[in-house]
């Protein structure tokens, strides 16, 4: 069996902040996985710009922007291997993987996690009729398009406002198809506004809110859809059907994170995020491993990822040092407004970040967070969507040792 | 062009066509299957709950109780030969009320008389015992049912036979049939004319037409639609054997069945059908499915939807529309050297080479068959990277560095397995074959991380263009061409 | 008039809003008068929206084919963002354009494209 300080699964966005991250804390014994060909993950694809404007204070595309950390990561020397697919992480951090040269195991004294997320599919959704081919996710379409050179549709709708999804109208219609419309099932967007003014208005496609598909046509090809309104429960209101002919159907209805190894590993899930329960540390419920990134929770935006990595390595840097880090027995609650948070316990005893999103939108509100009754962190918010990551500082300062956290939009 | 010549041609590549196809290279016969579709397996004999049925649950004397029973039997040792996936896991029926009690001793005796073995009448503590999530008083316990994989299945038949010699045509819709003045038939289809001696009609949901087109009319047919939901493979530690309720005199009712892949499905209901090509599942259905599954085994979640199908099984109906038997005959009055299989619904799953062999037998009264001394039983199908232990794996890796390669992450096939499936014996080309025989793009992402990469191999391998790569049918194309072209 | 426009510059997408004079009669676009502008988060925003009412801007991010690389594209965007009204006059100008491998992340593949002063660069390194 083969030893390494560290461990990283994901040569993502995530997996490659950690990574430098490491390195420049001193941490040097470390190794990236990637099960595709090259690094950078998802951001391959991503080929649009708007990028790293938080990170790096300018707007990068998505490849740009994973060239910035891979070009450090070769001139650091950080080892990776690239074409190998972890197959199993256990609880006592031994990873194996399967790659063209063989199958490896790897001892770790802490394994990051950094796989990323997988888009919710047509079955997930479970969108009534038929399964004709030209049903396709977003990333899907994308990856053809932008990765492989390949043209998977002409006259297209698309369900749900995600991001993707609306970056993928326009790269469609750049492109030369037609996109007819976006459908989103919610009464509000589920992706930032700015892409519905630079990727729908700007080409004059339309958004129908609280409207979703109700019937998918054809025994070949995809042939059209049928689109309903649907009412406060999200339920499609009879009467109100309309058919679209289409050969393509995009979905952008959701990410998962992709928790399948954290899972095997024994590491205990958040219901809410389907990411793991983490401490400020960012470590799972599991002793030395850690996650970031999509994988621990859906970020909007990739230089969020990255930063959060980059805090994550601080920490596993520490804990390789001294074998362990500072206890984290305090309990972040939320009340009905706010959907989750991240991390999810706290020690008391240091300054941390705290990540979450709105469960719907809400203007002119303050995100409080209360320990004790007491007010220790707060901001204002002319509003707050959930299409956004809200995070806002705690200070230590401000913390007690003792006594569980509550976060509320008031 | 010369019609080609068989000495039999088989109607349906479905599991039980198939299964005709294999029993037949056991003789010197020159045999071909006539397939409509794209691939194997593609209609009723794919579309179902994939359960190894106990016999227990057909009228006495019936060709479905015989059949059933026999093929129940010898399903471990046609799994070993042709390698495909199936475990005798057993099967619970659930009850709660006193009428149910009474049904299930009838079905017991019923059983009994048909030859199924071991089934007994269990109490509420033994029915946790086996399964624990279940809600119920009581149950029969059918030890001796299980579940396979369907696809494996038919493409390990069919690829037997194919090994042993057997054409297959896809893309082969049979359009008109007629006899010929010294004996034969001559076969219209979609693409080219056939000619043999011997037809088999095992076409399934086209089995009234073909039986018309011998000259053998008037049976009626009806479809009966079936939709299913398919859960996450994380559920499937909650489910060890199906579980059905206590059904009625035509209809097994809503059950819940673990798959050998881990995942647990959800189904079927019953709708009768006159449109054999509609495959749509409605939301009310989906709604419905998940409601009475519910009510057995109350484990089901939104969540854990992965994806929904539906299948029709085609049933041979009387006057009144009551169900009947497999009817499996030769009516040398009307159609000498044409073996007629009508109304092969379930249980032709677990039934098929019993089937055969039946149909065989009525061959070789007519008629002696020569065996053929060459015949292999043994398929030897695609060896599975994440079904072995890691010794078999790195040793796989070092014999074949293709098997290092994973392509579908979810279900984790490999670059292997995949070359392998494209370039399968039976030379199928679609999207859906090469899922079928690999796994892969099932999983939880449905192709998501994969199916970009499957697509480009098939191009690669076979070198076809993005635009002749279909999906699973006629006309699915899954691509328009090129973003950019070559100037 | 006060009209509301959403801003790209950066993620929050602010929305500003900007109150114009009542259009004259027989007024070219772009030349309305601004009374006011607010709402924006920080300076860009402003400039944006004074950007939209005169000449609204965009960059694009598209691929450019390659030959005898490891991936049959590269992907490209715009040094600066150029007139609406010309995107789909500059996608017809890339769509012509083919490269041969190697390709450097930065490599000009058009330069001073429509004659707007920007290039087109890749940005992706294909081997």
């Amino acid at each position: 069996m083969e030893r390494a300080d560290v461990i990283i699964v994901g040569g993502g966005p995530a997996g490659l902040a950690a990574a430098v991250e490491l390195y420049q804390k001193g941490v040097r014994d470390i190794l990236i996985i990637e099960r595709e060909a090259h690094l950078g993950g998802i951001l391959k694809q991503c080929i649009h710009d708007g990028f790293g404007l938080a990170r790096f204070k300018t707007t990068l595309s998505g490849p740009e922007y994973a060239d910035r950390f891979i070009s450090q990561v070769e001139e650091l020397g950080i080892p990776y291997i690239t074409g190998a697919t972890v197959l199993q992480v256990t609880e006592d951090k031994q990873v194996t993987a399967a790659a063209r040269d063989g199958l490896r195991t790897w001892q770790a004294k802490a394994v990051i996690l950094t796989m990323g997320c997988r888009e919710r599919t047509r079955g997930a959704l479970a969108i009534p009729g038929e399964r004709p081919t030209g049903v396709f996710t977003a990333g899907v379409a994308q990856a053809y398009i932008n990765l492989y050179n390949r043209m998977p549709a002409r006259e297209v709708v698309i369900l749900g406002s995600g991001d993707i999804g609306m970056i993928m109208a326009r790269r469609l219609t750049l492109e030369g198809a037609h996109v007819q419309a976006v459908f989103e099932i919610q009464p509000y967007p589920s992706g930032l506004p700015r892409n519905i003014e630079q990727c729908l208005n700007d080409y004059g496609i339309p958004l129908y809110l609280s409207h979703t598909v109700t019937a998918v046509h054809g025994g070949s090809r995809l042939t059209g859809v049928t689109v309903s309104e649907v009412d406060g429960n999200m339920k499609p209101i009879p009467g109100t059907e309309k058919e679209y002919a289409c050969d393509t159907l995009i979905l952008s209805v959701g990410l998962i994170p992709e928790n399948e190894l954290s899972l095997d590993a024994g590491v205990t899930l958040d219901g809410r995020t389907k990411g793991a329960l983490v401490d400020e540390n960012f470590q799972t419920d599991v002793e030395g491993i850690f996650a970031a990134g999509n994988v621990l929770h859906v970020h909007d935006l990739v230089d969020f990822v990255s930063m959060e990595a980059e805090v994550l390595a601080d920490k596993a840097a520490e804990y390789v040092r001294n074998g362990c880090l500072t206890p984290c027995p305090l309990a972040i609650h939320t009340d009905r407004n706010i959907n989750h948070t991240v991390p999810q316990r706290v020690s008391g005893k240091q300054s941390f970040r705290l990540s979450m999103r709105v469960n719907r939108p809400l203007s002119d509100c303050r995100i409080v967070v209360r320990q004790n009754g007491v007010e220790i962190a707060s901001r204002k918010m002319k509003k707050a969507i959930p299409a956004e990551m809200i995070q806002i500082p705690v200070s230590a300062g401000k913390l007690a040792q003792q006594g569980d956290l509550e976060v509320s939009a008031e | 062009m010369e019609p080609l010549q068989y000495d039999v041609l088989v109607i349906g590549g479905g599991v039980v066509g198939s299964a005709v196809a294999r029993e037949l290279s056991r003789y010197r016969l020159k045999t071909g299957v006539l397939e409509k579709n794209l691939d194997v397996c593609y209609e009723t004999s794919g579309r179902n709950s994939g359960v190894v049925h106990g016999g227990f649950a057909y009228d006495r004397g019936s060709l479905k109780a015989r059949l059933c029973v026999e093929g129940n039997e010898m399903m471990d040792q046609l799994s070993e030969e042709l390698g495909f996936s199936f475990q005798r896991c057993g099967k619970v029926l659930v009850g709660n009320t006193d009428e149910d009690m009474e049904t299930l001793k009838r079905m017991k005796k019923q059983g009994e008389d048909n030859g199924a073995k071991g089934l007994v009448l269990i109490d509420k503590k033994r029915l946790h015992e086996l399964v624990p999530a279940v809600v119920g008083e009581f149950a029969m316990f059918s030890p001796n049912s299980g579940i396979l994989d369907p696809f494996q299945y038919t493409i390990g038949l069919a690829e037997n036979a194919c090994e042993n010699g057997v054409d297959y045509y896809f893309d082969r819709e049979v359009t008109g049939i007629s006899r010929l003045a010294d004996e034969g038939w001559q076969l219209e289809t979609s693409h080219g004319t056939f000619r043999c001696r011997w037809v088999v009609n095992s076409a399934g949901l086209g089995c009234g037409k073909i039986s018309d087109m011998l000259g053998i009319t008037g049976y009626r047919i009806v479809g009966s639609k079936g939709d299913y939901i398919i859960l996450d493979q994380r559920t499937g530690a909650l489910l060890p054997m199906p579980v059905y309720p206590v059904p009625s005199n035509t209809y097994m009712g809503i059950h819940v069945t673990n798959t050998t892949d881990g995942n647990v499905i959800i189904g079927p209901n019953a709708e009768l059908t006159d449109n054999f090509s509609y495959y749509g599942v409605p939301q009310e259905n989906m709604d419905y499915l998940a409601q009475s599954a519910s009510e057995l085994w109350p484990c089901i979640r939104k969540a854990d939807y992965i994806r929904n199908y539906s299948g029709i099984l085609p049933k041979w109906v009387d006057e009144n529309g009551a169900i009947q038997d497999f009817k499996i005959e030769i009516r040398d009055e009307l159609a000498p050297h044409a073996v007629n299989l009508v109304g092969i619904e379930s249980p032709g799953l677990t039934a098929a080479v019993p089937i055969a062999r039946y149909a065989i037998e009525l061959m070789k009264q007519r008629e002696s068959l020569e065996p053929n001394t060459d015949f292999n039983p043994v398929r030897k199908g695609i060896i599975r990277f994440a079904d072995q232990t890691a010794e078999k794996q790195a040793e796989l890796i070092r014999e074949n560095p293709d098997y290092g390669d994973v392509i579908c992450r979810c279900e984790k096939v490999t670059r292997a397995e995949i070359l392998q499936a494209i370039h399968n014996p039976l030379g199928v080309s679609t999207m859906t074959g090469i899922k079928y025989r690999t796994r892969s793009m099932m999983g939880r992402c449905q192709g998501g991380y994969c199916q970009m990469r499957i697509e480009q191999m098939i191009e690669e391998e076979l070198g076809k263009k993005a635009t002749d790569v279909l999906y699973a049918r006629q006309n699915s194309q899954l691509l328009f061409g090129k973003v950019r072209e070559e100037a | 008039m006060i009209r509301e426009f959403t801003c790209i510059v950066c993620p929050n997408g602010c929305t500003v809003r900007a109150e114009l004079e009542e259009e004259r009669q027989g007024a070219a676009a772009g030349e309305q008068t601004i009374i006011k502008i607010g709402g924006a988060g920080c300076p860009r925003g402003e400039e944006y929206v004074r950007q939209e009412l005169t000449d609204p801007k965009r960059n694009i991010a598209t691929s450019v084919l390659v030959k005898g690389g490891e991936l049959p594209l590269v992907s490209v965007r715009l040094t600066a963002p150029i007139p609406k009204r010309y995107i789909f006059d500059a996608m017809e100008q890339i769509k012509k354009v083919s490269l041969q491998a190697p390709v450097k992340s930065g490599a000009v593949v058009i330069e001073n494209l429509l004659g707007l002063g920007v290039d087109v660069i890749a940005t992706k390194n294909i081997a």
